[in-house]
Order: C-alpha cells, then structure tokens, then sequence
C-alpha cells in the first residue's frame, strides 16, 4: 500500500507513482479546476477577436484578422470612448476619497463602544446592506429618494419645494457613491474591526501612563495598527480602479442619459453585447484588464519599497 | 477618577458618549427605514397609498391582496421558481465542487497541489472581460439557458481560498487516525471534514446563495427569453423601468394598486435573505477572516 505523510512527503517516490497514489484527490480537485480554467482562463483566449473583425456567424476562427484597427477609439481618441474614460475616472475618485476611508471611521465608531451588546445589534443592522442587489438597492433609493419617493412626499405635504435626485444627471456621480457607501460601508468594517481586535490593549495601557490624550492614542497606537491592512485594501482597491460598477450603473443609464453615466463597463456592454461592434469593445475590455493587473502589480511593488506586506510576497 | 477603565482608557463623558449612539443611530435608521417603509407600502391599504402619493412607513391596516395577485401564477411565480431553482441547485453544486477542490489543496503532499493552488490564487487577480466571457457561454452552448445563471459562476476562487485555510487548520489528528482506521479520501473528506467545518460550510453557503439569488448580470447578459428571467431582472423592469405589471402579466383579474404591487415584488425578493441572515450571522467574521489571516 502507498502511504503519505505530511512530514516526509516521499520524494523518493516516482511523478507515476505518486499521481497514483493521488488519484482521488486529482478527481476532486477536477470539477472546480475546469471550471476555472473554462470561465476564466479560456475566455482570456477570446481576446484575441479583440484583433480580428469580428463576425458573430463567422466565428473566431473565422473572422479576418485586422490589426490594431479595433484600438483606434483608444489611440485617436473616440469622443465616446473618452466619456467613458472621463466618468470611469470621475467615479473612481470619488470612490477612493469617499467610499474607501467610510468603513475605517465606522469601524473606529464600532470599536470605540463601551457596551457589546449596543455594538453587536448595530454590527447586525448595518452588515444587512451589504446582501442586498444592486436591483433592490436601487429600487429602494427610488422609493426614498425619487419623485414620489419619501423625502419629496414629506416635502410636498408641508408645502416645501421637491428636490429631484434620482434622474438629475447633475447629482448621478454624487448618487452612485451614496449608494455605494450605504451598501458596503457595514460590511467592511468586519476587517478593520478585526485588525483593530488584534492590537496589543498593553499598548493602550502604556500610552496612557505616559500621559497620552485619546487622540494620541488614535494617532500613535490605533493608526498604525490598521495601517497594514489599509495598505492592503488600497492595493486592491487600486486593482478594480476602472471597475466602479456595472450592474448599479446599468440600471440608472436609462434615466440620465449616457452622458454622466457611461463608462468603460458600460460602454463595452452597449457596443459589443447590445451594438454588435464586439471588436472594438473587446479591444477596450482587454486594455482595461491589463491596466488593471499592471496597477495592482505596481501598487504591490511600491507597498514592498515601503515595507509593507502587500497583497503577496515578493 | 473613579470612571470605568477599558483597554487603560477611562471612559469618555457623556457629551461624547451621547454624540456617539446619536451618530450610530442615524446611521441604523438610515438603513432600516427604506426596508420599514417597503415592506409597510407592500400591505397597507389601498386608500392609505394614494393619500400618502407613494411610500407609507406605517400601515393603518394590513391585507396580502398585493401578495396574492403576485403568487396567481403569472410573470412573479415564474421568476420565483427559477430563482429558488437557481438559488439552491447553484449553491449545492457551488459547496460540493468548492469544497472537493479546498480539501485537494488543503492535503499535505498532494502531488497536484502546488500548481493547481497557483491557478486558483492567479484568477483571483484579474477578470475575464465581459464580451470574452460571453463569447466562451455562447461557445458552451449555454445561452438562453436556465445553466447560464449557474455554470459560469459556479465557483469562486476567493470560497476556494478560505475553506483550503479551513481544513488546514483542522487538527491532523483526526484526519490520521481516519485514515489508519482504513478510512479513503471519501470516506474522510464526508464522514470526517465535513461534519467538523459546519460553521465555514454555512458562511460560504450564504455567500453563494446571496450571490445567486442576487444575479443580474449574468441574467441580463445570457438570457433573451424573459420565460427564464429570474426574480433581479423582473424587479428591474417592473419596479426601477416602471413597467406597468397588467392582469395578462399577474394572472389574475384582481389588481391592487402598482405601488404596493411593486413593493411586494421587492419584498419577495427581501425577504429570503432577511429570514437566513440572522442564523449565519454569528459566523459572518470567523469566515471571512480565516481566509484574510491565511489567505
């Protein structure tokens, strides 16, 4: 019989040998590993239409090849193309001066409490955004906040003029990042409040010997605590910098014009899915990727200069 | 200085304590009132609704007739069944073939482990793309089918990751004597492993299932027939686009008024995830951190 042993782990034993010996375990890990490779390697493999002219009844293969003609919204500019870039980059700003730094001062609120219980039931209300849909985050800001929502109503029955939030294409950024904020800031406190649980309470103990204010000690003990996991998020955060999100998007583009509302998401969406001109919206989707994975590896690399752990090791 | 001391810091004064829970407490109202105001509107009464032109946050009397035009068999019921389908046929296969893949990659010396451990943590760092993504559903064959919503989102790296870390630090121990008692990998993996990681299993359950439930994208992406919309994109043509829902969509010739028509669909749609919620609740951190301490 084959035996294993997590101390020894029987080099002597041949690849054969040993593949054997793993059969089961290869045919368990089977099933997900396909399902990887088939929804997230190979369809990198259809990037390369991204090249061709494509032809939906041609096919991949057999659509004629066509250079960097697909690029050239990119390279020349394309009006459309640089609104998406410009409301790509309008809300992703808006994201990390905004949404990124919520969660770290409710987290800091949360963990300043004296009483678990009070902490506790408020965890429970304000994790319970975070599962809902975009569908229904955006229904419900509709109720609350459109034309014959709550606030107008309240308004309009104490004979106030209405204020017109959804469907105002000048308020639409301020919009997105409200809801976002209202969707995820609960839940992602659950990372900070651990980091923040971790911190040595000696510390604490030791700064107020000497004599150090609450806000000292937010500033020299609590601040420095989170700062490795802040980095962290912030590497990821820059990562996704150009996916400010299409599902929320997508469900308001109707009522504000794509003006303010499109963006490289969309814009990929409604010209090769819905517009049938897949070559130059996969040119664009490819271009977003690779940006994308060049932030985070760069953002990593600057975290290493700086000492941090980054998202990886080196 | 008599004050409590917690942590080496005497407790604040009550200004600022009660600055604080006024601070906590907008923020919970802010996001129970929508649900509050939702739910009222989906069961008051018809006249309390047109006097109040919209949204109604407490009911003067309460009847389902919203309800009942929904669940009268018409474009609601279906979504609701292909949700449900979809919510707990994915989320079964989701838990088998993540935890199959986890335990793999969690077993010391598995000849595989090194290479297939790097496939799983690279797909994490970028995205597919969305029109090679559809081009590779199409290619399968899987448009305009009930599977679109399942298959391709099937497994998620991340779950990978943080049950792998789950069985990990599970005491070898136990898995050993499995083992020398004549036990296979099967036998370990569902007699042993599984019964011990029910906390992680329920946590990366919910995710899954919340995930599922809530799909609108891969919905919007794959499917043209509206026969196999599930409840995410009938709540977007009916409630956000404003789609007037007629007795030839509902079924049924009894019509309450779209408002609270609408806030029942919404409800419906609510609802499962509120009742699963405070269960798994308790959970929520051990899962999410083993994956971030081990990860």
């Amino acid at each position: 019989m084959l035996q294993r042993s997590a101390k020894h782990p029987q080099q002597r034993l041949s690849l054969g040998r040993r593949l054997l010996r793993d059969r089961v375990l290869l045919l368990f890990a089977l099933p997900g590993v396909a399902l990887i490779v088939a929804f997230h390697y190979v369809p990198l493999l259809g990037n390369v239409i991204a090249f061709k002219d494509y032809q939906p009844f041609l096919g991949i293969g057999g659509s004629d090849w066509s250079g960097w003609a697909n690029f050239s919204v990119i390279f020349n500019g394309d009006p459309a193309f640089l609104r998406a870039l410009k409301n790509t980059l309008i809300l992703t700003s808006l994201q990390s001066i905004f949404v990124f730094p919520a969660p770290i001062l409710l987290a800091l609120l949360l963990n300043s409490l004296f009483s678990e219980r009070i902490k506790r039931i408020a965890q429970s209300i304000l994790y319970l955004p975070h599962f809902m849909s975009w569908v229904i985050v955006v229904a419900l800001f509709q109720q609350m906040l459109g034309g014959s929502g709550l606030l107008n109503n309240y308004l309009r029955s104490h004979d106030l003029s209405t204020i017109d939030i959804i469907g105002n294409s000048e308020l639409f950024h301020v919009l997105l990042t409200s809801q976002i904020i209202w969707k995820d800031t609960g839940w992602a406190t659950i990372l900070f409040l651990a980091a923040l649980s971790q911190i040595d309470s000696q510390l604490y103990e030791a700064a107020s010997v000497d004599g150090a204010s609450r806000m000292k000690q937010l500033w020299h003990v609590t601040l420095p605590g989170l700062r490795g996991i802040i980095i962290l998020l912030f590497i990821l955060r820059l990562g996704d910098s150009l996916t400010v999100g299409f599902e929320q998007i997508i469900l308001q583009q109707q009522a504000v014009g794509r003006d303010v509302s499109e963006v490289l998401d969309t814009y990929v969406y409604n010209n090769g899915v819905l517009g049938g001109a897949w070559g130059v919206a996969a040119a664009v989707g490819l271009v977003k990727g690779i940006v994308g994975v060049v932030l985070v590896l760069t953002a990593n690399k600057v975290a290493h200069i700086f000492g941090e752990q980054g998202v990886y090791q080196k | 200085m008599s004050r409590k001391i917690v942590q080496g810091v005497p407790m604040p004064g009550w200004p600022m304590r009660a600055f604080k829970g006024l601070v906590l407490l907008v923020f919970c109202a802010v996001v129970i009132i929508p649900f509050v105001g939702v739910i009222s509107t989906s069961v008051a009464p018809n006249k309390q609704i047109n006097e109040s032109g919209g949204l109604v946050l407490l009911p003067k009397s309460i009847n389902f007739a919203a309800y009942e035009s929904l669940f009268a068999g018409g474009v609601v019921t279906r979504a609701l069944f292909v949700s449900i389908f979809v919510t707990i046929v994915g989320t079964l296969l989701s838990l088998t073939v993540s935890c199959l893949l986890a335990y793999a990659l969690a077993r010391p010396g598995f000849v595989a482990g090194r290479p297939i451990l790097l496939v799983v943590l690279f797909s994490m760092l970028f995205s597919p793309g969305i029109i090679p993504l559809y081009l590779t559903v199409k290619g399968v064959g899987l448009l305009d089918s009930i599977w679109a919503l399942i298959v391709p989102t099937m497994i998620s790296a991340f779950n990978v990751v943080v049950l792998r870390a789950f069985f990990m630090n599970l005491p070898n121990e136990i898995t050993e004597s499995a083992r020398i008692d004549g036990a296979g990998e099967l036998k370990t993996f569902s007699y042993i492993v599984l019964p011990l990681s029910k906390a992680v299993l329920s946590v990366i359950g919910l995710f899954y299932a919340v995930a599922y439930w809530n799909a609108f994208f891969s919905a919007l992406l794959y499917l043209n027939d509206s026969r196999l919309w599930p409840l995410q994109l009938v709540l977007r043509t009916y409630v956000i686009n404003d789609t007037q829902l007629g007795s030839a969509e509902l079924g049924t010739e009894l019509l309450p008024p779209q408002a609270s028509i609408q806030m029942a669909i919404l409800v419906v749609s609510i609802v499962p995830i509120l009742v699963i919620y405070p269960f798994l609740q308790r959970h929520f951190a051990k899962g999410v951190l083993t994956g971030a301490v081990k990860g």
